[in-house]
């Protein structure tokens, strides 16, 4: 029985032959990877770029036009690849790749919290039920349906000047993200915590730990890497959205929200939309590529997600 | 209906308590405060004496809790900071005085109110009519071009943020092509068509983002409910398609769509705030975002509260619409 031995593929195994074989999918890997790079590469790429994000160039401004950059495409040159920055003259491209950098560290990192705590709670209420789940499941539905974005520019009020921005940024993705991926997990646990090999694991004395961790978390690594990478688009457009309302990043710092946001004005005016383009691609790709390859994987895993309940 | 008037008894009696709750906690968190409003208030240079009196005036000088229950008391019958010629009053229902602007939160929510809730109403009606639409069409053409396009369009929108298609329909729109206004809102009560021309781009824009969600919603719902037995049922008894998918398909595909717009309601008002700011209109989030820069903590709770109970009160409708749609909730 040679075939017995072929068909024995495991399922991540198979999962990954099918994202490879998803043309969407692969493109978003591919995306992804690429932007990981520069990303990564960032600081190396401003300066084989032999620019920085806080230099003024007023030189290469155009006084008539109300301080937007000479020349087309809003400035672009062998020197500043994306052109400059209106009014500063700043190196637009420095700051577009350093900001792609601050997105998605802080996107990556606020997707790590918010899955291990998410994991914990919706498995635990999954697997203890009862009015623990109770008690969990309301205060899930209640986060979820909450007004967060005006939660999360309040809470600026009481954090202190001193205390870094990009943590604070961290703390209130996490706080306020852990819940719809609670609440995914939870449905996911559910009809685990059920099956007969929980229930054998359960008989033979095993603590509830125990069964978390060695019966159920394994079972649902597949679906949590799921869930984990389609949260990651929401938390970078939820990073642009706070520092597009400038509640997030400070200046100087590079941030893709906030160079939007700079952008409006050139926009309305049309003096210089190219402002408000390099920055934009550059986001949109981002949300694009985790988005696609987010539902690849959730395709290859053959995960049904359903908000509804 | 008694069963319905049950089902609206019991959630209306725990949306208090998860209002009540959430006051408290807003309450406590907001307590914690390092900047001193009474000493932004009295201004330099600041003896003690005055500080003093200021935080007395304020009532800052009570408990939190003391603070939180005159904040619930104000609600609903008002309440008076100082004594004498020189008190401050603020009429039921008040959210709070805003010292440094002299005026209470009441008053400045409801100048503001009317902008975000225009952009927010709008763009629900909107999206609701987008989605179910596209997604009904997408599921009973699949396969073809206008599947393709709807699944398509689902995914730009689901893609970009609301803020950058805003920008980018200003540019398109209001710039190049000079159809609509770049920014500004116009009152309805001074002109109604004013305010609905200068609404449509945000209206749209806020559209495209949220449809994309309930294009594939109910795409993939309608191509489950039309295998379901009930349809086969309505077909052999005769029914013309247009009234199977209409009567019997659209019904299944309604209660989920139900569902997750009662999720998607703080969404909404989140989307609403970023919109405002796009296209420039004074609204809530504007005042919001002022109020942390001035480190005014009487408009920041107010602002906080009020919204996050207008999420809670929408959904409490959206739990009856369901209710009224699928009678199974009810007995839940």
């Amino acid at each position: 029985m040679s075939s017995s031995v072929v068909a024995a593929v495991s399922p991540t195994r198979q999962a990954l032959r099918r994202v490879r074989r998803d043309r969407s999918a692969r493109f978003g890997a591919w995306l992804v990877a690429a932007l990981i790079v520069i990303a990564v590469a960032a600081p190396l790429l401003v300066k084989l770029s032999g620019q920085d994000p806080y230099t003024y160039h007023i030189d290469l401004l155009d006084p008539a036009k109300g301080g937007a950059p000479k020349g087309a495409l809003g400035g672009v040159s062998a020197d500043h690849w994306f052109g400059v920055e209106p009014l500063t003259g700043r190196d637009l491209f420095s700051i577009v790749v350093l900001g792609l950098r601050t997105s998605l560290a802080i996107a990556i990192v606020a997707t790590l919290i918010t899955t291990v705590v998410g994991t914990l709670v919706g498995i635990s209420a999954a697997y203890f039920g009862g009015w623990y789940d109770g008690v969990v499941s309301r205060l899930l539905d209640f986060l979820f349906g909450f007004p967060q974005l005006v939660f999360m520019i309040a809470l600026g009020i009481i954090v202190p000047a001193e205390f870094p921005r990009w943590l604070l940024l961290i703390l209130v993705l996490s706080v306020f993200g852990w819940a719809g991926l609670a609440r995914l997990i939870r449905g996911q646990a559910r009809s685990l915590a059920t099956r007969e090999f929980v229930e054998a694991a359960r008989s033979v004395g095993s603590s509830g730990w125990h069964v978390i961790t060695r019966e159920l978390l394994p079972n649902l690594l597949g679906p949590v890497l799921v869930i984990a990478t389609m949260a990651i688009p929401g938390y970078i457009g939820a990073e642009a959205a706070l520092s597009f309302l400038g509640v997030g990043v400070p200046p100087p710092t590079p941030s893709l929200g906030r160079s939007i946001s700079d952008s409006i004005v050139w926009v309305y005016t049309g003096t210089d939309p190219w402002f408000m383009v390099f920055p934009g691609i550059m986001l949109f790709l981002a949300v694009l590529g985790f988005t696609l390859l987010g539902d690849g994987v959730r395709d290859a895993f053959d995960v049904r997600l359903r908000r509804a309940n | 209906m008694p069963d319905l008037l049950w089902f609206v008894l019991r959630r209306l009696f725990a949306t208090v308590l998860v209002m009540l709750a959430l006051s408290l906690a807003v309450y406590l968190i907001f307590y914690a405060l390092p900047a001193d409003p009474a000493r932004l208030a009295c201004g330099k240079p600041c003896t003690p004496d005055r500080l003093e009196q200021a935080r007395h005036f304020m009532q800052l000088d009570q408990s939190v809790i003391q603070q939180y229950l005159a904040f619930l008391k104000g609600i609903f019958a008002g309440r008076t900071f100082g004594e004498g010629a020189a008190a401050v009053q603020c009429n039921a229902p008040c959210f709070g005085y805003s010292f440094p602007l002299a005026r209470p939160v009441t008053t400045l929510i409801v100048d503001r109110l009317p902008v975000t809730l225009s952009i927010a109403i709008g763009a629900a009606v909107l999206w609701l009519l987008l989605g179910v639409t596209l997604g009904v069409g997408a599921a009973l053409k699949r396969g073809k071009l206008f599947d393709r396009l709807a699944v398509g369009f689902a995914l730009i929108g689901i893609a970009t943020p609301s803020f950058l298609l805003g920008l980018l329909a200003i540019l398109v729109f209001g710039f190049w092509l000079n159809m609509v206004p770049v920014n500004g809102y116009v009152p309805l009560t001074e002109s109604p068509v004013d305010w609905a021309w200068h609404l449509i781009t945000p209206w749209l824009v806020l559209a495209t983002i949220q449809a994309a969600a309930y294009i594939r919603l109910t795409r993939a719902q309608m191509l489950e409910e039309m295998n379901l037995d009930h349809i086969t049922t309505a077909r052999a008894k005769g029914a013309g398609e247009r009234r199977v998918v209409a009567v019997h398909g659209l019904r299944g595909v309604l209660v989920p769509i139900v569902t997750i717009f009662g999720l998607d309601l703080g969404a909404l008002l989140g989307g609403a705030i970023l919109t405002e700011k796009v296209f420039s209109m004074q609204g809530l989030g504007e005042l919001l975002i002022s109020a942390v820069g001035q480190l005014d903590v009487a408009v920041v709770v107010g602002v906080t509260l009020f919204s996050a109970f207008l999420v809670i009160l929408a959904n409490l409708v959206v739990d009856v619409v369901h209710g009224v749609l699928d009678p199974r909730v009810g007995h839940a």
